[in-house]
């Protein structure tokens, strides 16, 4: 009773990331390395994470919570990466936390002087959650620098949430939370920009996708597996034994002959 | 070296910027250097050399990357 099943599998598969049965909300907090990522999360928590200016700072994520109207919210600040396609052991985590811990929102930070280089990271978020929601962070270093951003217009073409924000001295912030709380409570649902690939992939995503209901049930974004599954990172089938236990994951997948090599970038 | 021939980023003397023709890499290490930004056309200038010459710090798309010379020798540029 009371539990649903989806609820409480996704209960345990939370657990495996963060022992926080108290809270309402789990948000996690990603972007590209030196975004401001841990400024933002101290900002909002209150607490003195670590910041600096190295690589590598954040690889064990760390976790803290806020209050706001009245909901407990633990957030997650993840390692700082330049992409979720596992090169490294900080990318793995941010990937599988954003893919498997399914949180019920994230949060990109971005660097607002240098926003071309990070909408990459962005879209590679968005194809795998719509609830995602993009802080444009150092806004006031970028006003000094007379960099002008049409926010409303890049929320428009992105289809999420853009909340600009200067974290060091709070500007934003307030707003930042409200949407984090509207996003997570179901009262805006981001319908974000997908990338279409070429006839024969997008065919073969749907085929995939299929095969996959089986084992995904209606968890995590299927569509991205396929995605990952074409390219042949296998990292990605090894985290869902990982998380979901799936031993029913069909050994085709894995031993396919005639899986298509990443290639779609040539 | 002033010359405008096409080499590898690796190859590249300080503070001379080239611009990316092609990368010379498939699968991991072709999407890993897609992912720091190193698409044809992009402008790129080495700014920082460790002291054992390896690795290199380059300036892309505004942020300072470090790199191999394993992998910057599979970018293609021409000096501007």
């Amino acid at each position: 009773m009371g539990l649903t099943y989806q609820r409480s599998a996704k209960r345990v598969l939370r657990a495996n990331f963060v022992n926080s049965p108290a809270s309402d909300y789990i948000v996690a907090l990603a972007g590209n390395p030196n975004t401001g990522k841990s400024t933002v999360f101290n900002a909002l928590t209150g607490l003195k994470q670590h910041t600096g200016n190295w690589p590598g700072k954040t690889v064990i994520q760390a976790y803290g919570n806020y209050r706001y109207k009245g909901k407990m919210i633990t957030l997650v600040d993840l390692p700082g990466t330049y992409s979720l396609f596992t090169n490294s052991p900080e990318e793995e985590v941010a990937r599988d936390f954003i893919c498997f811990g399914e949180p019920d929102v994230t949060i990109v930070v971005v660097d607002a002087t240098c926003l071309e280089r990070n909408l990459n990271f962005v879209l590679q978020v968005m194809e795998i959650t719509p609830k995602t929601i993009m802080c444009l962070n150092l806004i006031d270093e970028a006003r000094r620098r007379n960099i002008h951003i049409d926010y409303k217009k890049l929320q428009d073409k992105l289809g999420v949430p853009v909340i600009p924000t200067a974290a060091r001295n709070g500007e934003g912030l307030n707003q930042l939370k409200d949407t984090v709380n509207r996003l997570a409570s179901g009262l805006i649902c981001p319908n974000p920009r997908q990338l279409r690939y070429e006839d024969s992939i997008e065919k073969t995503i749907e085929e995939l996708a299929a095969e996959l209901i089986p084992t995904l049930q209606d968890r995590i974004n299927k569509r991205w597996i396929a995605l990952r599954l074409i390219e042949g990172d296998y990292s990605v089938i090894a985290s869902i034994k990982k998380y979901l236990g799936s031993s029913t994951f069909k050994e085709e997948f894995e031993y396919g002959t005639d899986t298509p090599r990443m290639g779609c970038f040539k | 070296m002033y010359t405008t021939e096409e080499t590898t980023l690796a190859n590249l003397p300080l503070g001379r910027r080239g611009i990316v023709k092609s990368l010379d890499a498939e699968g991991i290490i072709r999407r890993r250097l897609l992912d720091l930004g190193l698409i044809p056309g992009t402008v790129v200038e080495p700014i920082r050399k460790s002291p054992a010459g390896d690795p290199i710090a380059f300036k892309i798309r505004g942020a300072v990357i470090a790199l191999r010379l394993e992998e910057g020798h599979r970018v293609c540029v021409r000096p501007l």
